[in-house]
């Protein structure tokens, strides 16, 4: 029982204090998955878009692909990744294994099937004839795609809460392709197991409770706006 | 009668079959053009059309004599679509009356202006800033033709904009409709598949069937001198029998129907020996036989014997052998007093003028 009450104890003070490595890795971490989600909005929901309102051969078989890259395992991504990077790779010479970026790539190609995804259920779970009353309004070809994602924003909150929550809780592509460096590459997640393995408990469930702070306080300015506006 | 649009040569293909090939089509300014036809004939489809949100496998569209190919946009924002549903978009009442304006670019005093006028205009002014899923049925049709009025369109196209809403509401919508559109003379495409709504507010009507137009002409000329047979039946004129001209006097033809019977009509326009005999139920009173029907002046009076007896709300149909087919339409009361039953001999009586011949070659 005293580990785990000096642990919370250290983490306490560790929290209380602004310890300033905790706050680094935070921010990190925070910067780096969201800008993956990001990322992932700027190509997954015109992806997603695309893929629901146009027929063409193959659609199929992309969707299913897409589906599937939902639930890709992280340490496939990170192998891959690293095999790419790896200094001897087909990318090697961009010198981006074991940096921030090749942790937001990785984590980005986890997140953008999850945001194709929900675009496509999104948009296509609209009145089809929805379409036909915005073009009859008067809508342009962007006017139209616009106000077809405004309708379908409840499912597209849902995307940035499910790829934010997917790569700010993922852990092992951020190893494969970013290492655990200290005051580098260090992140709410790899920071923890690291200090788990060395005992410093203190420092492990510090960042573990900051961890569950700060995707409870996103998920709920997310959930908010999308929760807006009166209900049936 | 100038023409506001004219779809000339139109074709549109679905999954490679053509489903609706219409060689000319006018709407007039002014006008209300009724599209009526069954399920299926491609009314729908050729609404889409025309309002340019469909784009045909070859043909043209003109407004107001220009083709409008390439400049889709800029036409579409000339008109205006009502459909079945009332399709608003999720927010607020005053935000989807105003949207197509916002779309157009029209200023936010004006939008907010005009939007106020038309949801005034169709009664539901008050409901200006409720959430579009606090609304009933009623109100969100009303709602959407608030929308599509407040665009002030060229051309307005209806597509079955009653056909969900239950009796009362859809009689209050339409009534207010009807003085809306002779309010505005705003050119009009009305789809329906209701004959009562295309003679209500039509001032032309276009018999559309399996993707032809079968007959384009006043509703009233429609309806009481359908093109041919299948016109016939499907705009309510329930009995269509050949029949042969026997002989013409006077501007009234002499009809030989079947074996021994004679039907008197007004002569057809262009003389022909073999016609159908066209005649709405309404328009046939039923009498014992032996007594008289109706004074005056009714010509034709055919002895028959009653098959089947059909009530049909207030009304009931009566379909009756006179050697040939014979439907009738008579009053509840009517059946009351008469208490027809299969078998009755009984006489159906008809003036010539009700009796509609359209030329018909074998």
């Amino acid at each position: 029982m005293d580990l785990i009450w000096d642990g919370l104890r250290q983490s306490f003070w560790l929290l209380v204090r602004g310890d300033a490595r905790v706050y680094e890795i935070m921010l990190r971490s925070l910067l780096a998955s969201g800008a993956a989600t990001l990322l992932a909005l700027l190509i997954g929901v015109p992806a997603g878009t695309f893929l629901a309102l146009r027929r063409f051969p193959g659609r199929a078989l992309v969707l299913s692909a897409v589906h599937s890259g939902m639930g890709l395992p992280p340490v496939v991504v990170g192998l891959v990744l690293s095999v790419l990077f790896w200094r001897t790779g087909p990318l090697g010479d961009l010198g981006l294994l074991y940096t921030v970026r090749a942790i937001v790539i990785a984590q980005t190609v986890i997140a953008t099937p999850i945001v194709t995804g929900f675009t496509v259920a999104g948009i296509q779970a609209l009145d089809p004839r929805l379409r036909l009353q915005i073009l009859a309004l008067g809508a342009s070809r962007l006017q139209l795609l616009w106000l077809l994602l405004k309708e379908a924003r409840l499912p597209l909150m849902a995307a940035v809460i499910a790829a934010f929550g997917a790569v700010i809780s993922e852990v092992g592509a951020a190893i494969q392709v970013g290492s655990i460096i200290r005051g580098e590459t260090e992140l709410l997640t790899t920071a923890t197991v690291l200090a788990t393995q060395r005992g410093d408990f203190g420092l492990a469930f510090a960042l573990s409770v900051i961890l569950l702070a700060l995707v409870f306080c996103v998920n709920a300015v997310f959930t908010l706006i999308q929760q807006r506006g009166p209900r049936p | 009668m100038t023409a506001r649009l004219t779809a000339t040569g139109l074709r549109v293909v679905r999954s490679g079959r053509t489903v609706l090939e219409v060689d000319r089509l006018e709407v007039h300014e002014g006008e209300v053009l009724g599209i009526i036809g069954p399920n299926g004939a491609g009314k729908s489809t050729l609404l889409q059309a025309l309002a340019l949100l469909e784009r045909p496998a070859s043909g043209e569209i003109a407004f107001e004599g220009a083709p409008v190919r390439g400049r889709e946009l800029a036409y579409r924002r000339r008109m205006a679509v009502v459909f079945q549903d009332p399709l608003l978009l999720d927010g607020g009442v005053e935000h989807n009356v105003t949207l197509g304006l916002r779309l157009r670019g029209v200023p936010a005093k004006e939008r907010r202006a005009r939007a106020r006028r038309w949801l005034e205009r169709f009664g539901v002014a008050g409901l200006a800033g409720r959430h579009v899923r606090a609304l009933s049925g009623g109100e969100a049709q009303r709602v959407s033709l608030a929308r599509a009025f407040a665009l002030e369109p060229e051309v307005l196209f209806l597509d079955e904009p009653f056909s969900s809403l239950d009796a009362p509401t859809r009689e209050a919508l339409l009534s207010d409709l009807d003085g809306v559109l002779r309010e505005t003379r705003t050119a009009t495409v009305f789809v329906t598949h209701d004959r009562d709504e295309a003679l209500r507010l039509s001032d032309r009507v276009a018999v559309l069937m399996a993707g032809r137009v079968r007959q384009v002409g006043p509703a009233w000329e429609v309806f009481a001198a359908p093109a041919d047979g299948e016109v016939a039946a499907f705009v309510g004129v329930e009995t269509v029998v050949p029949g042969r001209v026997a002989g013409v006097s006077d501007g009234l033809a002499r009809v030989a129907v079947g074996e021994g019977i004679t039907v008197w009509a007004p002569a057809p326009p262009v003389p022909a020996a073999e016609v159908l005999v066209c005649l709405r139920p309404e328009n046939v009173a039923i009498a014992p036989a032996g007594e008289p029907a109706e004074a005056g002046s009714v010509r034709n009076r055919l002895p028959g014997t009653v098959v089947r007896v059909v009530p049909a709300g207030f009304q009931a149909r009566v379909e009756l052998d006179c050697g040939f087919r014979l439907s009738a339409l008579i009053t509840g009361q009517s059946l009351r007093e008469l208490a027809l039953r299969p078998g009755d001999r009984v006489t159906a009586a008809f003036k010539a003028t009700a009796v509609h011949l359209i030329p018909h070659a074998r």
